[in-house]
């Protein structure tokens, strides 16, 4: 278990410009705390490369490359190869993605990357849209969502799809290590961080990352946002390592999803009805979770 | 081509061997490759050479081009030796990497088999797809046969790596006329290959004493001095490129002539310039020309990015016509090669003796007739006679 106090004071991203509230610098933040110097960051496009490293205020005091949109799962390959073939054994490789990089775009090389078994730590940053080109969705972004390309309109109540499961397609792969985790319990992250680090081979860690600017709430409502994802059942957090899936938190009774809804503007418009609708689909995808993973006890 | 080479370690190999020869003595640490014909034998030779320990390096089965070269740039990054292979389709398909890599000056070196590309769909030869890679900031060569493809692959890495270029090096060898033609090839000793090529010590890796950002984000203040540095380098490229040559010759005993090689241009009033497997061809055809009395000329058309434009700015003064043999077309216009010699000769009354033929597409044969219509043609134009500044040849109509 990670404890504060043993936290390195050295930082490793520092001055970047991400919007206030977002949780972005402190998921990259505790993230290098936890794998220290010698790592190696691979950026696509997207937030985490935008707001820190905009030559010449370069914000990583540990090597990063900023790569093509599709191809982070490839580039830490090669990395990863490429260590290998010099023989450098003590080097973490980290590609840092968002939901758009790593779900729509750039779902192809993490498949052949972990289906290859290399040796990295991916994090998906997911804040459910693509934010960095102004709010447009993405195959995550929640069913009744309003983004700039899913508006809601006398026609429309936004996003019509569901959130793809990212997690179940890394299962599927049979990766040694993958989690899902959120901004909101960095304790959580970081020992899921942890654990990443002490395992080889492809690692890969879906955090929720809620947005101010994209969600439209106040900046200072970041971490309650992200803990009503969890407490309202719209996000989970959960581990899967040797076959098996360990949710992390479970409650019996999960908080109305109204509550974690109606503090955010890209859900304003919703009616009664699609409400309704984004209820039952969080009670199915929870009776598929439940008999699944949490009554089999696999 | 001058060859004073008095190796004997001659092996009856197809282009696509070669290469992979090629690409084995240069001891690359990383391999990540996606196969697709005709470039596939690469691909397969070089697996077995790492099935049988002949060969020490990182293998990745990829799936895809775009990651074979993301791949290919992440080695890099970490200061390991690249190599990959590709055609046609799969260039198209890695494009937005050949940019990558060669804005963030990583020395990694490609085998690009020539192949058309869809549609319509085809599998065979034309140069279309590397020509339209003209401006992804890659160093192309085109090489006539297997030979000069293995010689290539380890010229293209003494060129990538030299610290005035630091630029990736794409060797085009023509699909199936030369990655699938057996010829002789001698196979250079790993001991020479060696003392020519020492191993390789990036001077543009991660370093966790000075960790720096690579490939980063430069706005509008900064962008346009990295690209100017890009130029810089090509500029540099050229003379770098005849000094590499004649260290290999030097070393291997075939020298090849650098940007460009002239064969039997001396006395010449007309010429041709073509790139790749069809320069074999004209050789022959203009042997029986000149036995005929008639004063026919050969440029052979290396490189062409870092593009020779000095060497065809001197042309002018020394021909009365000149064909360019293109396989490809940029529809609208004309074949890209005649487009940048034409550029060459702009300022000079020569420009208008230009004939751009447009032959070879998709792996249509370029006959030995085809090239004697050429020299006739250009023969006819010198004689006042009227001819079409851009023809196909070979058409069925």
């Amino acid at each position: 278990m990670v404890k504060v106090k043993n936290l390195t004071d050295k930082e490793y991203l520092y001055g970047h410009k991400a919007c206030p509230g977002c949780g972005l610098g402190t998921i990259g933040r505790l993230a290098l705390k936890i794998l220290g110097e010698r790592t190696i960051v691979a950026l696509p496009a997207s937030c985490m490369s935008t707001v820190t490293t905009q030559y010449p205020q370069m914000n990583y005091s540990v090597p990063s490359l900023t790569m093509a949109f599709a191809g982070t799962g490839a580039v830490l390959t090669g990395m990863s190869a490429g260590l290998k073939a010099q023989g450098i054994t003590d080097v973490h490789v980290l590609g840092l993605a968002g939901d758009g990089g790593t779900a729509d775009i750039g779902l192809q090389a993490l498949s052949g990357a972990v289906e290859r078994g290399d040796d990295f730590i991916y994090i998906c940053y997911d804040n459910e849209a693509y934010m960095n080109t102004g709010v447009q969705r993405s195959s995550l972004t929640p069913i009744g969502a309003n983004t700039t390309n899913s508006p809601s309109g006398t026609a429309s109540y936004g996003e019509k799809k569901p959130k793809k499961n990212l997690f179940e397609i890394m299962i599927a792969h049979r990766i040694p290590y993958a989690a899902t985790a959120s901004s909101a319990y960095p304790y959580d992250f970081m020992n899921k961080m942890e654990k990443a680090k002490s395992i080889r081979g492809p690692r890969f860690i879906h955090i929720m990352c809620p947005c101010p600017t994209g969600w439209g709430f106040a900046s200072d409502l970041t971490v309650e946002i992200g803990k009503l994802a969890v407490e309202t059942g719209m996000w989970y957090l959960a581990e899967y390592e040797n076959g098996k899936v360990r949710m992390n938190v479970i409650s019996k009774t999960l908080k109305p999803v109204e509550e974690y809804l109606i503090k955010q503007r890209r859900f304003r418009h919703l009616t009664e009805d699609t409400i309704k609708l984004i209820r039952e689909h969080r009670d199915s995808e929870w009776r598929i979770i439940r008999e699944r993973w949490v009554l089999s006890k696999c | 081509m001058i060859n004073k080479s008095k190796s004997s370690n001659l092996d009856f190999l197809n282009g696509d061997e070669a290469v992979a020869y090629g690409a084995k003595l240069c001891r690359p640490h990383v391999i990540p490759v996606y196969p697709i014909t005709p470039q596939t034998i690469v691909v397969e030779r070089i697996s077995e050479f790492v099935a049988n320990k002949l060969m020490d390096c990182e293998y990745i089965h990829v799936e895809s081009e775009h990651s074979a070269m993301c791949a290919a740039m992440g080695a890099s990054l970490v200061g390991a030796r690249a190599f990959t292979a590709t055609s046609s389709q799969g260039l198209a398909y890695m494009h937005e990497m050949l940019h990558y890599v060669s804005g963030s000056r990583f020395p990694i070196v490609m085998m690009n088999a020539n192949r058309t590309l869809a549609a319509p769909w085809n599998i065979f030869g034309d140069q279309r797809d590397s020509l339209a890679q003209r401006d992804t900031g890659w160093i192309q060569v085109y090489v006539e046969n297997g030979q000069e493809a293995l010689d290539m692959i380890i010229q293209a890495y003494a060129i990538a790596e030299d610290d005035r270029v630091y630029t990736p090096v794409m060797v085009n060898i023509d699909g199936f006329v030369n990655t699938h033609t057996y010829e002789l090839v001698d196979i250079p000793q790993q001991k020479d290959v060696d003392e020519f090529l020492p191993p390789f010590k990036s001077r543009n890796a991660i370093d966790f004493n000075h960790p720096r950002s690579f490939c980063m984000t430069a706005s509008t203040e900064w962008n346009m001095e990295f690209r100017f540095q890009q130029q810089q380098a090509m500029d540099n490229a050229k003379k770098v490129i005849e000094e590499v040559d004649k260290k290999f010759g030097d070393k291997f005993g075939r020298y090849y002539g650098g940007l460009v090689e002239e064969y039997r241009c001396a006395d010449a009033e007309v010429l041709l310039v073509g790139m790749g497997s069809i320069i074999g061809t004209i050789r022959i055809v203009v042997d029986k020309m000149r036995d005929m009395g008639l004063k026919v000329g050969l440029v052979k058309l290396r490189f062409y990015r870092p593009f020779p434009l000095e060497y065809f700015k001197g042309l002018s003064t020394r021909v009365k016509a000149m064909g360019i043999i293109d396989r490809d077309i940029s529809f609208g216009y004309e074949g890209a090669v005649a487009s940048d010699i034409k550029s060459a000769l702009a300022s000079s009354w020569f420009c208008s003796k230009v004939i751009n033929f447009i032959a070879g597409i998709a792996g249509r044969d370029i006959t030995k007739e085809h090239i004697e219509k050429m020299y006739n043609k250009l023969f006819s134009l010198t004689q006042g006679h009227d001819e079409k500044e851009l023809q196909f040849i070979g058409l069925r109509w």
